[in-house]
């Protein structure tokens, strides 16, 4: 990430920003008033597949040769629910449904991160401080570095395996995530804030584990290592794809961080205009959105987190239409661009350098040092 | 297998960790809706209309054949009614139970005025009394509230009901039709007009046939007199001593709390809590969207509002705990129960509570 200078974008008046923000404040109106039966049944049409799909896998366990079927099916289940379901479940996308099944207060999903815990950091922290360096914990999730404007530390020479042990363990990543670990070491926190969060995290980690290391391998008798080994590779594929898909949310290149100061009362048009740099889109089939519980539209997410996902296809069209005539960015690419970016980015931050945001904003310095 | 052994192995502990984090009935309901384990839901199996007079709210009986997993009632109980309506908005709202007790899984009946909705809302009850079919799904709770019959029905009893307020009443009066009561019960009843009575026919059946049971349904529009102590002494001369239970508009049961002058023999049914308004003074704190506003003795829910919350709610009167809000810290008065509570990190129904002093909900 980038001060939004160096992505090529240009700043706003405050004129520009309040006109940007009353467009988008439009959209917003506007699918709010159509929500419905649509909006319903798509979501209701999801949550029936998912069920589908996770009781097959279980159920084909019992026949040996299906594994990688079971473990395929598994998998679809596991990203459905955290993905397309739980998040934006949880984002409270279908609340005005009255539905406790679908409200965001209720949902629970099937990932070791108790699902109270993800709302505060998730829903709160990082999408109302989204790329606001020290403030949005997302940027690296406190163990790597993301941007050129955190401090060097030999300690980020690890940055790749760092990436690749978040990715494999990604759940339990997000499970220690509200744990604050990072500040733990830096003296900012003390264990003592954490002890009310350790029974919420031990439970659900419990009750995962149970369910998928004992007892559905128990039931399946003789079957057990095998029913065992399939479950935690269910675990493992979703731990994989959900990372990948969220990286490619605000690591690519070209999207913009922020610094405190910018963001000081800040409005709500730069509100709207900070969402949109500082994320980024996936091109895609239809699929492959309901797959990454469309965020692939992290931009659309980003500048509208409570409305249905499945909205994000139909807007998406409108606000880059929009960013190109403020002339900003609208930061969409294939799966593959996005994510070779990110892993460049991964490693280029495991070395010092790259320079620094005070450069930019003082270039005389910087020519007078070369001189 | 029996239905009890199949509830009893879906409600199991090993079912709930199989099933964890949605819970057994998340699945269950995607095979069919009216199977479950913990939920309540019911179908609509029958549509009679009591009352359909042009000008006027249509009142309809709708027969329900619940999962299940519906405990049954008590005649004179409620239930929360939440039907899904208007773009798939699901709302809630109480309803009493006008059929006589039910067992287990028995079908009962509501009876429905629909009345109509506030500006902006829908109107649960004109959708159950005009727009429900067989086939309708409904979710419910179980039936709660203790304007009941005791286990031991005395003698004597009197039911005095005003309006839409019969249904409960009727509901014990059809169950001590059913229960062979062979003492005697008066039934009084006023209603607007003789058009709209629902249950005209039922009554005079009963007035006829019902032995010990004396019906007078009255007509204050058209001349009837309206309750009074001098009208009740002369229907019923100690009705101070007998067992009575009062249900209908607020006043009608002010008009017999009156006659009763605080003799515990009365049992009322309010359709809508007491305005018993809290103590103003401290200030409520809104603690998620980060307002605070000085606490006016209202209740939370309504502060919440007024404040430009949109929390959710319900039934507005502490039945279908849709409000239910964890409150941070701060001591709470519930103003149906008047029980105060200071226990931090709670649930409460904020559509009946209210602050003593400074408090803070998760809101």
């Amino acid at each position: 990430m980038t001060s939004v200078e160096k992505t090529g974008n240009r700043r706003l008046t405050p004129q520009e920003l309040e006109s940007f923000g009353a467009e988008m404040d439009a959209i917003r109106q506007r699918i709010i008033a159509d929500l419905g039966e649509e909006d319903a049944a798509y979501i209701r049409g999801i949550v029936k597949k998912q069920r589908a799909f996770e009781a097959i896998g279980r159920a084909l366990f019992y026949l040996p040769p299906a594994w990688p079927l079971a473990v395929a099916s598994l998998s679809v289940s596991k990203i459905l629910d955290n993905m397309e379901i739980g998040h934006n479940v949880m984002h409270g996308q279908y609340d005005w449904m009255g539905d406790p099944a679908l409200n965001s207060r209720m949902y629970e999903w099937d990932n070791v991160c108790p699902s109270e815990q993800w709302k505060y950091s998730h829903n709160y922290i990082h999408h109302t401080f989204t790329n606001i360096l020290g403030k949005d914990r997302d940027i690296g999730y406190g163990i790597l570095r993301m941007d050129e404007d955190q401090p060097w530390h030999p300690y980020y020479l690890g940055n790749p395996l760092y990436a690749f042990l978040l990715m494999v363990f990604f759940e339990w990543g997000v499970a220690f995530h509200d744990l604050e670990v990072e500040n733990l070491v830096a003296g900012r926190r003390t264990l003592e804030e954490n002890r009310p969060l350790h029974a919420g995290i031990m439970r659900k980690v419990k009750r995962q584990a149970v369910k998928d290391y004992v007892l559905f391998p128990l039931l399946t008798g003789p079957l057990f290592p095998l029913t065992l080994a399939g479950n935690a590779t269910a675990n493992l594929i979703r731990n994989i794809w959900a990372f990948n898909i969220i990286f490619c949310g605000h690591f690519p290149a070209g999207v913009a961080s922020f610094t405190p100061e910018e963001c000081e009362e800040e409005t709500s048009g730069h509100w709207y205009y900070r969402q949109l740099l500082g994320s980024a889109n996936i091109t895609g089939g239809r699929l492959f959105h309901i797959m990454s519980g469309n965020l692939s539209h992290q931009i659309e997410h980003h500048l509208f987190p409570d409305l249905p996902a499945r909205r994000y296809p139909q807007i998406a069209a409108e606000v880059r239409e929009i960013c190109e005539r403020y002339g900003l960015a609208y930061n969409t690419g294939r799966l593959s661009t996005q994510l070779l970016s990110v892993a460049k980015k991964i490693c280029r931050f495991a070395l010092p350098g790259q320079g620094s945001r005070r450069r930019v904003h003082e270039p005389a310095a910087e020519t007078a040092m070369a001189a | 297998m029996s239905v009890d052994l199949a509830g009893r192995i879906l409600r199991s502990r090993a079912v709930a960790a199989l099933t964890s984090p949605h819970g057994v009935d998340r699945y269950l309901e995607q095979v069919n809706p009216m199977w479950a384990a913990h939920e309540v839901r019911a179908r609509v199996v029958d549509v009679h209309r009591e009352v359909d007079v042009a000008g006027h709210p249509v009142v309809t009986t709708l027969t329900l054949q619940p999962t299940s997993t519906w405990r049954g009632h008590r005649a004179g109980q409620h239930v929360s009614v939440g039907v899904e309506m208007d773009g798939a908005r699901r709302t809630t709202r109480v309803f009493t139970i006008s059929s006589p007790d039910s067992r287990p899984g028995d079908r009962f009946t509501i009876t429905v005025r629909g009345n109509p909705a506030a500006p902006g809302r829908a109107s649960v009850s004109t959708f159950l009394a005009e727009r429900a079919r067989p086939g309708t799904l409904v979710h419910l709770s179980q039936a709660e509230g203790d304007f009941v019959l005791p286990d031991r029905v005395p003698e004597r009893l009197l039911l005095i009901s005003g309006g839409s307020g019969i249904t409960p009443v009727m509901s014990m009066l059809r169950s001590l039709q059913r229960r062979t009561h062979r003492g005697r019960v008066t039934f009084l009843h006023y209603a607007p007009d003789p058009d709209r009575l629902i249950f005209a026919r039922e009554l005079e059946e009963i007035r006829h046939t019902g032995h010990g049971v004396e019906v007078s349904v009255l007509h204050p529009s058209q001349g009837d007199p309206y309750l009074s102590p001098a009208f009740l002494d002369r229907l019923v001369p100690d009705h101070r001593d007998v067992l009575t239970y009062a249900c209908g508009p607020a006043t009608l049961v002010e008009a017999v709390q009156q006659a009763y002058a605080g003799s515990d023999r009365l049992r009322v049914e309010w359709f809508k809590p007491p305005r018993t308004g809290g103590v103003a003074g401290g200030a409520v704190e809104f603690a998620r969207s980060g307002q605070r506003v000085a606490n006016d003795g209202r209740t939370l829910l309504e502060q919440a509002e007024s404040a430009g919350l949109q929390p959710e709610s319900g039934c507005r009167m502490g039945i279908c705990f849709s409000c239910t809000t964890r409150k941070r810290e701060g001591v709470v008065r519930n103003v149906l129960t008047g029980e105060t509570s200071a226990l931090p990190e709670e649930e409460i129904r904020i559509c009946v509570s209210t602050a003593e002093g400074d408090c803070a909900l998760d809101l």
